[in-house]
């Protein structure tokens, strides 16, 4: 018999090995995140995700379930607390969405619009972070990181290159690439490499290929995060969205 | 320095800590003390070295702030710059230190001779102002050994000919109780255990639990459950680790038990490798506390020497210990940041479930306690549960060793049975006119004079150890603030609340200071509250708001007096904007002031 777990009161089936937000996905429903991806080993640095879990404020990406398990997402108190995340972000970086290649298949963008962020709501930091252009198929503008580490886990795990690690501490942690230079292009990085595909913002793209598709017809543009992330949630055998 | 040139340098500290990745940390240390700072070249040859992608080693020497990415100077001065530290007058100090050194803060010496920065509350409050000069602690500076500390830089005399006076750090022991006056041979407390493991159906994990003993670093997690835990996990070596990374600002009592008592330190770590099927031990010391690294070994080499560890450790199972030094991170003091930085990582906290005892240290079962803990396991070993819970109360059994320093006339460790009262405490160390006590450091409580008849226990105010006593005239809002940049400082960056979080709450603390807050600014600190308390990763997040939490209840006045009477003040102020202007052309006339009338 199949164990579940009460999201905002209703039943949530789990299997062993899945988290509280894994099961909710697979079961249809939403939990806001920004550094979890299905293909990845759950990570729990964005914090969007955090529900109420049995009482205790957690990520629900990195928790594991258990039966009959009381979780409560969808309160007054952790939206304002998601909101506040997202203006975090933005506040932290420097975000021009109206400029970026990436608006429209943005997740930061695709939350805030989501959850209502009209400001950044803080001071904004404005970081001073140089572009690397140095690589001939793709670029990375820093100005737009999120520190998600995606691609730090796509290039260890799925590219076998190592080009991606964090540096520094705080509020100067920062992603650096694996070469002396630090410099993109003498690293082993390939435009095809997972771990540019899995950037959820616009901080490691693709040259040449700007606004390809026109900004209006993009992903989220289409259909909000929340509907776009149960259709890329992977279920178990036997269950549809 | 090319890389031939290096092999002489790494070679010897790889053989010594054996080529693998989880040794990093220790290599880049030891390679610093070698060589001054971690150039790129020496980075690539241990990346090399250790099978690593240079990133990985990058990302890791940068976590730490006692590495060196840049050359940092033939004397690296770090000045302590804890609250006691600066109520002892440590920024004046460190400002005549500079200009007798023709130094400028926060930059190495165009010469290459010095650099002077700033760094995190040192762990020796009732002696400081203190500071580390290429990481070996000076205390009680003033400007008598500011000045020697200078002639010395100057003359380029080598640290280890400087008068060893300047090095002499007393323990201050004020009160002792069980604890601090154990009596206890070498041995003794391993033989105990191993009779009471002997004596079946009890041993000494039953003992532990009976004994009702708490962990002693703050959070007071049953110590004998966690030893049960990590005896049951499934696995097939176990780790006993030693928290000796005591970075709450205020605290010094494990210091002092790493100084006086190292032989019951290990005691305790031998006698639960035994309860729990451990053979090896780690110790984790606090950078800060390097000095203490050459005795500890002794201490260790003795042990060896004399059966008590080894191959039948105290004449019971193999055990023995191993002594990782820190490099500067407030954040491995959290068990799980101290474990990956053991493996030779950055210092980030996991993700919880699993927890240490059933996958700890390299993934194994692991147990992580605290100095003190291990000290009163060692008690409670020899003496028996009943006698242990003779002392203090129901819930919080047994002494505990407080760090008082601050505004009171004998500062020092104190050992006093739980259930103390602060007001008792304050009579023992002499302060006379305190308006407040910070227990437990800045991720603790304080409290101002209405609640001096609280008691330390876990019942009513939990403490780690730090006991940091503030009289009249201190200033609590800045005490926070200070806290708080503290730890903007110390926050590892992994999880968003953390980060950025921590760092608004230091921005709004200083637009306040600045005389450009306003209601807005108040009602910005509710909400940092609220997401760093419900948001963030570990402790350090959910913690870091304490200091503004109780003196903004507690001290409302150090806050309103500060207010602009607007509801908002922006912080840009375009006047002060002018300043480099007016620098550059040499003018401080009104006229190149804005302001009222112009």
């Amino acid at each position: 018999m199949t164990q579940t777990f009460l999201l905002d009161g209703a039943p949530v089936p789990f299997e062993p090995g899945q988290t509280v937000l894994q099961a909710a996905l697979a079961a249809d429903r939403y939990i806001p995140h920004l550094c979890y991806h299905p293909e990845f080993r759950p990570h729990g640095s964005c914090k969007l995700c955090t529900a109420s879990v049995g009482g205790r404020l957690v990520a629900t990406c990195t928790t594991p379930p258990e039966a009959g398990l009381v979780v409560d997402s969808e309160t007054a108190q952790l939206r304002e607390v998601r909101r506040t995340l997202v203006q975090m972000l933005f506040a932290e970086g420097n975000h021009f969405c109206p400029s970026c290649e990436k608006s429209g298949n943005c997740q930061l963008q695709a939350q805030g619009s989501d959850l209502g962020v009209t400001t950044a709501g803080f001071r904004h930091l404005y970081p001073d972070r140089p572009v690397d252009a140095s690589h001939p198929d793709a670029w990375i503008d820093f100005n737009r990181c999120v520190l998600c580490e995606l691609c730090v886990r796509a290039s260890d795990e799925v590219d076998g290159k190592h080009v991606f690690a964090l540096a520094g501490r705080g509020l100067t942690k920062h992603l650096i690439v694996n070469a002396p230079s630090n410099r993109l292009g003498d690293t082993t990085f390939a435009a095809s490499d997972e771990a540019m595909q899995v950037c959820p913002v616009g901080a490691i793209l693709p040259k040449r290929v700007g606004f390809a598709v026109p900004i209006g017809s993009r992903r989220y543009d289409q259909r909000p995060v929340s509907a776009q992330a149960l259709d890329d949630a992977p279920r178990p055998a036997g269950r549809s969205p | 320095m090319d890389a031939s040139s290096l092999s002489p340098v790494l070679d010897p500290i790889l053989a010594r800590w054996g080529r693998t990745p989880d040794r990093l940390l220790q290599v880049l240390r030891e390679a610093q003390d070698a060589t001054g700072w971690l150039s790129p070249e020496l980075l690539a040859a241990t990346a090399r070295s250790l099978g690593l992608p240079l990133a990985h080693v990058r990302g890791v020497a940068s976590f730490y702030s006692f590495l060196a990415l840049e050359p940092a100077g033939e004397y690296r001065v770090l000045l302590s710059d804890g609250v006691t530290d600066r109520m002892d007058g440590s920024l004046e100090l460190g400002e005549r230190l500079c200009r007798r050194l023709w130094a400028e803060p926060d930059h190495t010496a165009g010469d290459g001779l010095v650099s002077v920065r700033r760094t995190s509350c040192t762990g020796l409050c009732d002696q400081g102002p203190a500071a580390l000069v290429n990481g070996i602690a000076i205390p009680r500076l003033d400007g008598r050994v500011v000045d020697a500390i200078a002639d010395l830089i100057l003359a380029r005399r080598p640290l280890d000919t400087w008068p060893v006076d300047l090095f002499s750090i007393p323990t201050n022991v004020r009160r002792e109780d069980v604890l601090l006056r154990h009596g206890l041979s070498p041995g003794v407390a391993i033989a105990a255990a191993l009779a009471r493991n002997g004596a079946a159906p009890a041993g000494m994990i039953a003992e532990l639990r009976a004994s009702g003993l708490r962990g002693r670093g703050g959070a007071g997690y049953p110590t004998g459950n966690k030893w049960a835990s990590c005896e049951a996990a499934p696995g097939e070596s176990r780790y006993i680790v030693c928290n000796a990374d005591e970075g709450e600002p205020g605290t010094f009592k494990d210091r002092v038990l790493l100084a006086r008592e190292a032989d019951l330190v290990f005691e305790g770590m031998t006698l639960a490798g035994h309860a729990v099927g451990a053979t090896r031990g780690l110790l984790y010391l606090r950078g800060e506390y390097r000095y203490l690294l050459d005795s500890l070994e002794a201490t260790l080499a003795r042990r060896r020497a004399a059966g008590l560890l080894g191959a039948t450790a105290g004449g019971g199972p193999a055990f023995d210990v191993e002594i990782h030094v820190g490099a500067g991170a407030y954040i491995c003091g959290e068990e799980t940041a101290l474990l990956e930085s053991l493996e030779g990582k950055r210092g980030i906290p996991r993700n919880r479930p699993p927890y240490p005892v059933t996958h700890g240290y390299l993934g194994r079962p692991t147990v992580v306690d605290n100095v003190e803990t291990l000290c009163a396991a060692a008690l409670i070993a020899v003496h028996g549960a009943v006698a242990w819970r003779r002392l203090g109360t129901t819930q919080s059994s047994g002494t505990k060793l407080l760090s008082v320093a601050g505004d009171c006339t004998r500062r020092g460790v104190y050992e006093f049975p739980f259930g103390v009262t602060v007001r008792e405490v304050l009579e023992a160390a002499g302060a006379d006119d305190p308006i407040a006590v910070q227990v437990g450091g800045p991720s603790g409580t304080l409290i101002d004079c209405a609640e001096f008849e609280r008691h330390l226990s876990f019942e009513d105010l939990p403490t780690g150890g730090a006991f940091t006593v503030f009289g009249r005239g201190r200033d609590l809002f800045e005490v926070a603030r200070q806290h708080v940049h503290f730890f903007a400082h110390e926050s590892c960056g992994f999880c968003t609340p953390c980060r950025v979080g921590t760092s608004m709450l230091a921005s709004v603390m200083d637009k306040i200071h600045d005389g450009h807050g306003s209601r807005h600014e108040l009602a910005e600190l509710d909400r940092l509250t609220s997401v760093l308390g419900n948001g963030a990763h570990c402790g350090l997040g959910h913690t870091a708001m304490n200091p503004v939490r109780d003196t903004i209840t507690r001290f409302a006045p150090s806050y309103e007096r500060r207010l602009a009477s607007a509801d908002f003040a922006p912080a840009f102020d375009l006047d002060a904007a002018l300043a480099p202007a007016r620098r550059m052309t040499g003018r401080d006339d009104p006229a190149s002031h804005l302001g009222e009338g112009s």
